[in-house]
C-alpha cells in the first residue's frame, strides 16, 4: 500500500445501462462505495439508459428487485460529488435535472467527450 | 507498459473473456507486465474450475489457469459478484457452511479494492465487456 500513498489518479465510473434488468448499474455503485475508501479524483458520468439510474421516485415493489437508487444520495457522504450527466441522453428520455435524485451536471456530447479525455482509468459499466 | 486488466463477461457468453486472454497473453509475451486481471460482473465465472466445454472447444478456464502458472499472474474474482454467482474458495465454503468449493488453480478471491488498486497501479487499464 505504501507505493501507492501519493497518487491521486482521475476515475472515471462511466454508467450505461437501465438500474434493473441487468446488474451492471448496481455493481458499478459497488465498485464507487469501496473506491472511495483509495481517495482518488472520482467522477460519475451517465449516459444512454444510464440516466434513468438516478430518475426519482423508483419503486421496484413489483418486479420484486432492491431499489438501490437512495445509495446515490449517499455519495456526497464519501466525498464523491462529481456527477455528470449527458444532456442528449436525458432529453432523448424525455427527462429533466428536476427529475434527478441528486444534482449533477448536465454535459453535451463534446464536454463528455474533454471529461472522458481529462481521465486517467476509464471504468465502463 | 504495465497493464491491468478487468474483465466484466462470462466465459463461452460472450466474446469479452476470449479477447481479455489473447490480449493478456499477447502482451506478456510481447514482454509486458501484467499488473493484475479482476474478474467482475459475470466475469467471474471465468474462475470456476468445475467447467466442462466440449472436448473439441477451447478450455477457457484451464487457459487462464495455465497462463497464470506460466507468467506468474495475479487473477482476482470479486467476492461479492462470486457469491452472488455460487463461487467459493475453500475458507469462505467454511465460512458459509457451503459442502463445496469451485475456485480454478490460479485464482484467488477478494475485494473490489483490488480493482481500484489495479486502477491507480497500472499505466493502463483495459476493460473487456459488452
Amino acid at each position: 500500500m505504501d507505493e501507492m500513498e501519493g497518487t491521486i489518479k482521475k476515475f472515471l465510473y462511466l454508467n450505461r445501462r437501465a438500474p434493473y434488468g441487468t446488474i451492471y448499474a448496481l455493481e458499478s455503485l459497488e465498485v464507487v462505495l469501496i473506491g472511495a475508501a483509495f481517495d482518488q479524483d472520482v467522477s460519475l458520468a451517465f449516459i444512454d439508459d444510464g440516466v434513468y439510474e438516478l430518475k426519482k421516485n423508483q419503486d421496484t415493489t413489483k418486479a420484486e428487485m432492491k431499489n438501490f437508487s437512495p445509495t446515490y444520495r449517499a455519495l456526497e457522504g464519501y466525498d464523491v460529488e462529481k456527477l455528470y450527466v449527458d444532456k442528449a441522453s436525458l432529453e432523448a428520455r424525455g427527462l429533466t435535472e428536476e427529475d434527478l435524485i441528486v444534482p449533477v451536471q448536465v454535459l453535451d456530447a463534446a464536454q463528455m467527450t474533454q471529461l472522458m479525455e481529462q481521465q486517467d482509468v476509464v471504468l465502463s459499466f | 507498459m504495465k497493464f491491468g486488466i478487468l474483465v466484466s463477461e462470462g466465459p463461452y457468453q460472450h466474446q469479452a473473456s476470449d479477447s481479455a486472454y489473447q490480449f493478456t497473453k499477447a502482451a506478456l509475451e510481447k514482454g509486458h507486465e501484467i499488473f493484475r486481471v479482476f474478474f467482475y460482473h459475470d466475469g467471474v465465472n471465468n474462475g470456476t474450475r468445475l467447467t466442462v466445454p466440449p472436448q473439441d472447444d477451447r478450455h477457457i478456464v484451464n487457459r487462464w489457469s495455465e497462463l497464470a502458472k506460466k507468467y506468474n499472474l495475479d487473477l482476482v474474482l470479486c467476492i461479492a459478484a462470486a457469491q452472488r454467482r455460487g463461487m467459493l474458495d475453500e475458507n469462505e465454503a467454511k465460512r458459509q457452511g457451503k459442502d463445496a468449493n469451485n475456485i480454478a488453480p490460479g485464482f484467488r478471491i477478494s475485494g473490489l479494492g483490488q480493482l481500484v488498486e489495479a486502477g491507480i497501479q497500472s499505466e493502463r487499464l483495459v476493460v473487456f465487456g459488452d
